[in-house]
């Protein structure tokens, strides 16, 4: 019998020695939350300060000069393929458009990067990408030091269930909150080990 | 064996013997001894886990839902177990579809092969890790290094303990028994390439790493991780941290092998929505860890080509088989319970011998690898591991009753241990303080013990027969009723009786 065949009929075996009782799974916890676009906001701005990310609030109008303020003094940006590319119109320095050809080992010439988002929520202050055209893959986002990231208000949900809801289970996701950090020396909490070391979030009130 | 095992000729076997860390070469008692000398340890630990102590139950106590949430928690994973071989299929057939590869490892042993195997075809002698403890559990990096595979561990900490030839003292922050003065000296000695005036600043500690590693990520062609979680209606993995190493590990590489025990499972992706907000605040006391990762099976032109997934049994299914002990397997693997342990917190997480130290390793390492495979296992002295103070029931996030499991080994232990007074005293007088499940049942405070009265709420001496138990240990007792109050009420008497009856039933 091979590996599979075998653990899976100690599995069987084991139930059957005793069998265990059918489960009902409670789901009384929240979920589904209404909330008011002000309070979405609050919180995360509350929750992303907590993470030491910087927060920029602006209307759709200021996307591009807020992207360029949150650029700071970046000099080379890499972009998705997929990103609307007026948001980086403002900003003086070069904007390269990253895609799956490029070797990863180029993202590491970059200063910065700039994205959209898939989901945010507020409670946790987790924003979500799904690698879609304006997130581009999950290396994009990793290796350059600096990650510029554009969060529409109403992509904002309240809690962590609201936001799962919204995700495609197919897609590569990965969950940001703050920048990259270790506490593994005296639990003295270090910024950056390995993924960017700044985040800054644009909140689009308007958007 | 338990009871539970009546009328089944062969039980799935533990772990093996030699192989993997899920044993320590000496008792608790004796190992714990060490460790109580070493003051910096202590004070560390102390340290530690007073604080996220702080911050978990500040996080927790935020959320009004938080019991509602343990409720879903625990419910899933008990229905995770309980329909364990349809939803470990349904999630092979997800991943494979998705384009991984899904192996079975019946043992230790056998899932080292595996991934070595993985490696050496892709020519590679050098692999990057992700945290991970199911690998750990196997003692891959070990076997590895024995086919001339070198493994990098990615993970702050766990690069600290890999270059200090040690090991870690704590499922969450493994190297928290290490001061950065010993860091600074760990890294001129270990790390290639480190700047010589390094200073011990954890800044500056932390770039040092960032830098050595960077290299790694950008030309190692295979990455190992472990998986938090497995959805089974979707098959996809999750990998949740800090750092960013995982997320380096999970994508950069262009072949990612995953181990993962076949416990790990989750029944479907809506159900991560409970996991994620329980891991996190019960683990490092956040609401949210910065990164985590979900990925289906390989996606084209972003992370690895190949993905292999190796689904572990390692004494997995033996667990499962005994009713009351397999919802050990029901653990997350958060490390809240560590961090509430008198006993833990005084001898750190070496003395336990095994990857899962702390309360739930003293329930789950027995389980797993045995604890009468030899004489004078040291596994058997883990269920004794404990005051069973309970505070380790009242933060796991998924409500894993391990007092009464504590209790149920040692009952299970005794059973087996032909040899000793306790063993002679046990089944002679059918002590009903031998079984949790009895005792669960014949008088259910919260968890066991309590049954036993004391107004300074613990108990130090029996009446007899009892006492031969009393002498050697202090047992913690109940708040409400006395001893005397108890063994005079009916839920006494029967609970007695029932001991009785099981012990005869023993004896013949
Ligand atoms: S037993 Fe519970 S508290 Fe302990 S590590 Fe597992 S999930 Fe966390």
């Amino acid at each position: 019998m091979n590996a599979r065949d075998v653990v899976l009929g100690r599995v069987r075996d084991a139930l059957a020695a005793a069998p265990p009782e059918p489960v009902t799974v409670p789901r009384e916890y929240r979920g589904g939350r209404e909330s008011s676009g002000e309070q979405r906001l609050e919180l995360l701005v509350d929750r992303l300060g907590e993470y030491r990310a910087d927060v920029y609030r602006c209307s759709v109008a200021e996307t591009a000069s807020t992207v360029a303020e949150a650029l700071g003094d970046a000099r080379l940006v890499a972009v998705p393929g997929g990103l609307d590319a007026s948001w980086t119109e403002e900003f003086t320095g070069r904007v390269e458009v990253d895609s799956a050809e490029s070797p990863v080992r180029w993202l590491e010439d970059v200063d910065g990067v700039v994205t959209s988002s898939a989901v945010t929520c507020a409670e946790t202050g987790t924003v979500f990408l799904d690698a879609a055209g304006d997130q581009g893959r999950r290396a994009l986002t990793l290796v350059p030091d600096l990650h510029v990231c554009v969060v529409d208000l109403s992509s904002v949900v309240l809690g962590v269930p609201e936001a799962v809801g919204r995700l495609d289970p197919v897609r590569p996701t990965t969950m940001i909150s703050g920048p990259s950090a270790t506490s593994d020396i005296e639990l003295d909490r270090v910024e950056g080990v390995h993924g960017p070391r700044t985040l800054r979030v644009v909140v689009r009130v308007d958007g | 064996m338990s009871s539970a095992f009546l009328g089944f000729p062969t039980p799935p076997p533990r772990a093996p013997y030699a192989t993997g860390h899920l044993r320590g070469d000496q008792s608790f008692p004796e190992a714990a001894h060490t460790a109580l000398d070493d003051t910096q340890q202590r004070r560390n630990l102390g340290k530690a886990t007073a604080t996220i102590r702080g911050k978990r139950d500040q996080v927790a106590d935020e959320l009004p839902d938080w019991e509602e949430l343990r409720s879903a928690g625990s419910a899933l994973k008990a229905d995770v177990l309980a329909r364990l071989p349809e939803l470990l299929e349904r999630f092979e057939r997800e991943v494979t579809e998705r384009g991984g590869v899904v192996h079975w490892a019946r043992d230790a042993d056998e899932a080292n092969e595996i991934v070595t195997r993985l490696v050496a075809d892709k020519d590679s002698d050098e692999v990057l890790k992700v945290k991970s403890m199911a690998t750990q559990e196997i003692g891959l990096n070990e076997h590895l290094g024995s086919a001339g595979i070198s493994p990098v561990e990615t993970d702050l900490a766990e690069l600290i303990v890999q270059l200090g030839a040690d090991r870690p003292s704590h499922i969450l922050v493994p190297a928290i028994h290490r001061n950065r003065a010993e860091i600074r000296d760990i890294f001129l000695r270990e790390m290639p390439g480190v700047d010589p005036n390094l200073d011990d600043d954890p800044v500056r500690l932390a770039e040092e790493a960032r830098k050595y590693l960077r290299s790694k990520f950008m030309s190692t062609r295979v990455a190992i991780s472990g998986a938090n979680f497995g959805v089974a209606d979707t098959g996809t993995l999750s990998v949740v941290e800090s750092e960013g190493n995982g997320r380096m590990c999970l994508t950069m590489p262009e072949t990612l092998i995953t181990v993962m025990g076949i416990e790990k499972l989750v029944p479907s992706f809506t159900d991560l929505e409970v996991f994620l907000q329980l891991l996190p605040r019960s683990s490092t006391g956040e609401r949210m860890n910065p990164y985590t990762s979900m990925w289906t099976g390989v996606t084209e032109g972003d992370g690895p080509e190949e993905f292999h997934l190796v689904l572990l049994d390692n004494g997995r299914s033996a667990t499962l088989a005994d009713g009351v002990g397999r919802e050990a397997l029901q653990c997350i693997r958060c490390s809240a319970c560590l961090n509430v342990c008198p006993v833990y917190e005084r001898t750190g997480g070496k003395a336990y011998g095994s990857t899962y130290p702390g309360p739930i390793g003293a329930v789950l390492t027995p389980q797993l690898a045995g604890m009468h495979e030899s004489r004078d296992d040291p596994n058997a002295s883990l269920p004794y591991a404990s005051s069973l103070c309970g505070a380790c029931y009242d933060v796991c996030p998924v409500k894993i009753d391990i007092p009464s499991l504590l209790v149920e080994l040692r009952h299970q232990h005794v059973e087996q241990s032909r040899y000793t007074a306790e063993a002679a005293m046990m089944r002679a007088s059918s002590l009903a303080m031998s079984s949790a499940k009895r005792f669960t049942k014949a008088q259910r405070a919260s968890r066991l013990g309590r049954v036993l009265g004391g107004a300074d709420g613990r108990i130090s001496a029996l009446p007899p027969p009892l006492n031969a138990w009393t002498s050697a240990r202090d047992l913690p007792a109940p708040p409400k009723r006395t001893f005397r109050e108890w063994w005079d009420s009916e839920d006494g008497r029967e609970a007695v009786r029932a001991a009785r009856r099981e012990a005869e039933r023993g004896e013949s």
